[in-house]
């Protein structure tokens, strides 16, 4: 009896309307909404009562249906504050590619200097998938291009005998830390600046993640031809990375309807866009000459 | 330089500190900064120092609560574990 007015103590104080504590009546209630399955009392009250049930016998089946019912409204919640946070349906677009787009991007990246046609297609205003534009960017080489770096610093570490498995972590937090810290600069100029384009935090984070296959490509050079090879593979990618981030993103920055706006702020994005590009090959150098000595 | 993502959020707690303690009425006026001498009318497209006096002020409006209560975690962390 202590028990049951112990818990009758504890639904009173869920329970989202008054109504005393004595056991009786709460156990009548609980018969009451028993009837009502999914119903639409508050979480909070839901437990109480389906621990009341999970005590008394004959509502165990009753209890399994609140459960269910609890299940089902946590997963809905969770996909709300997921979907209010991150767009799945947004980061899906930037990872439809196929091998043909992968294998074009590539060469795009090391030889972007005949490239003649940099606007990115639209249908109907929504822009293509990159399956479909090769000019549009994606998310899927950078996070390779991420992976790949984070296993050849291990291994250049290791050939100079200078490998630990927390090195691995660090390196990754370092570069990790670093497009981040470029995405939030990127973001600050673009708002200072009020350049109104399409470009969203996602179609920044793949402009700046490209710089990982520059990256690759001058740690491989650097272990197979030595520092000479390195420097030489490292002055390439960077003049190759800079036109082509520089062509990207200003043909991105005016949108597809390209008006350009007044003089002042076309200045400030060419700005904001030299800057960028000139800071790729410093963070190139940063982060890779430790791993070529 | 190696971060981890611990100094990343001490550095980012650090700057948002430091955009919340400009005061308003004593500094930023003072300095031309104050947010009601920047609304320069509804033209096309503001400068730059407007939108700068705008992001400080939103900073400090929307960051003051979150702020105190992310300040007393991490001094009540560094004073456990250093």
């Amino acid at each position: 009896m202590a028990y049951h007015s112990g818990y009758g103590a504890h639904g009173s104080k869920h329970r989202t309307r008054a109504a005393p504590d004595s056991p009786p009546l709460f156990d009548d209630t609980s018969g009451g909404y028993s009837s009502q399955p999914g119903g639409y009392l508050a979480p909070g009250a839901d437990v109480a009562f389906s621990v009341n049930h999970l005590l008394g016998d004959p509502m165990a089946n009753m209890a399994m249906a609140y459960g269910s019912s609890i299940a089902s409204q946590g997963k809905d919640i969770v996909h709300k504050e997921l979907h209010r946070f991150v767009s799945v349906n947004k980061l899906k677009y930037f990872f439809a590619v196929d091998t043909a787009y992968v294998a074009k991007k590539l060469g795009l990246l090391v030889f972007p200097y005949t490239h003649q046609n940099w606007k990115m297609q639209y249908s109907h205003d929504v822009p293509l998938p990159p399956r479909k534009d090769l000019n549009a960017p994606d998310l899927y080489i950078p996070t390779m291009a991420f992976i790949t770096y984070v296993l050849l610093a291990g291994t250049a570490l290791g050939i100079q005998k200078r490998f630990s498995p927390e090195v691995l972590g660090l390196c990754a937090s370092t570069a990790l830390v670093w497009m981040l810290m470029e995405v939030l600069a990127l973001l600050l100029g673009l708002y200072l600046a009020t350049v109104r384009s399409e470009l969203s935090t996602f179609h920044l984070l793949a402009y700046s993640g490209y710089k990982y296959v520059g990256m690759i490509l001058s740690v491989i050079t650097g272990l197979l031809f030595g520092s000479d090879g390195y420097y030489v593979a490292l002055a390439w990618t960077s003049s190759a990375l800079m036109y082509f981030i520089v062509r990207s993103l200003r043909t991105a920055a005016l949108g597809p309807d390209s008006m350009g706006g007044p003089a002042p702020q076309q200045r400030l994005q060419l700005y904001l866009t030299l800057g960028a590009a000139a800071f790729q090959p410093l963070i190139i150098y940063w982060l890779t000459f430790h791993l070529v000595r | 330089m190696a971060f981890t993502l611990y100094s990343l959020l001490q550095a980012a707690l650090l700057c948002v500190n430091a955009i919340a303690v400009l005061h308003e009425e004593r500094f930023l006026k003072n300095i031309g900064w104050g947010t009601d001498q920047g609304i320069g009318g509804f033209g096309e497209e503001p400068g730059i120092k407007s939108q700068l006096m705008n992001l400080v002020r939103s900073v400090r409006t929307v960051m003051r609560v979150p702020l105190i209560i992310v300040n007393s975690i991490t001094i009540v962390l560094l004073l456990l574990f250093g």
